[in-house]
């Protein structure tokens, strides 16, 4: 009995990790520039792995629940991957941002750019004090 | 038992990232292939913990652990080299 739910629990967060997957493919392949692009094909292969890994640690505590030890190692290191991929996902795509950025890839049909206003007016600043200084 | 089910997964997962190594191709800009790679790579950490699952070896979980970090150290130093600064 407990054992056909686990089992649905299961099954339905194997089919959101592998939606949420596909739908990040899927973006990555048709949204506009680079900055649409690494939205989907970031937050949603991440949220998509959280599914899929948790399934597996819960395969893992119903093995080790019916009396096989192998099963916790499973959980535990799943456990650990997934928190391996938490920790790194996020970073990763914010260093690609601020790569694209600053190499000179600017997005498509954006309305405000707040980085680069802050990175002109910086530019401006700093003109301003060296004028200054050369005036003194 | 489960081990089917988990073999469809896979190979719906093998359609995923088969769509982001067409952005590897394609990709107008550097940064737009540096998207698809990292797509993959996250894609293929899930793999692995699933094959481990299907086989019932660990080893491959810890393997994917290692990927994760490796791919994250990788992706971070593609990023610094687009970025034309200095280390």
């Amino acid at each position: 009995m407990i054992g056909t739910i686990i089992n649905y629990i299961v099954y339905l967060f194997l089919v959101i990790g592998v939606f949420f997957t596909l739908l990040g493919g899927v973006g990555i392949l048709r949204f506009p520039d680079v900055y649409t692009r690494l939205h989907a094909g970031t937050k949603c292969t991440t949220f998509g792995s959280i599914f899929l890994i948790l399934s597996i640690v819960i395969l893992g505590l119903k093995t080790w629940h019916l009396g096989d030890t192998d099963g916790s190692v499973l959980a535990i290191h799943s456990i650990i991957a997934l928190i391996a991929i938490l920790l790194t996902n996020p970073t990763g795509a914010h260093a690609i941002a601020r790569a694209a950025h600053r190499s000179g890839v600017m997005p498509i049909d954006a309305v405000v750019d707040r980085l680069k206003e802050k990175n002109d007016k910086n530019q401006d600043r700093k003109k301003t004090e060296v004028d200054t200084l050369e005036d003194e | 038992m489960i081990e089917t089910e988990l073999f469809i997964v896979l190979l719906l997962l093998f359609i995923g990232i088969v769509i982001a190594g067409i952005r590897i191709l394609k990709g107008p800009t550097a940064p737009d292939r540096v998207v698809g790679l990292d797509t993959v790579n996250t894609i293929v950490i899930v793999s692995m913990v699933l094959f481990g699952a299907i086989y019932n070896v660990v080893i491959y979980i810890d393997v994917a652990i290692v990927y994760a970090l490796l791919s994250f150290i990788s992706t971070l130093f593609i990023a610094k080299y687009l970025e034309g600064g200095d280390f």
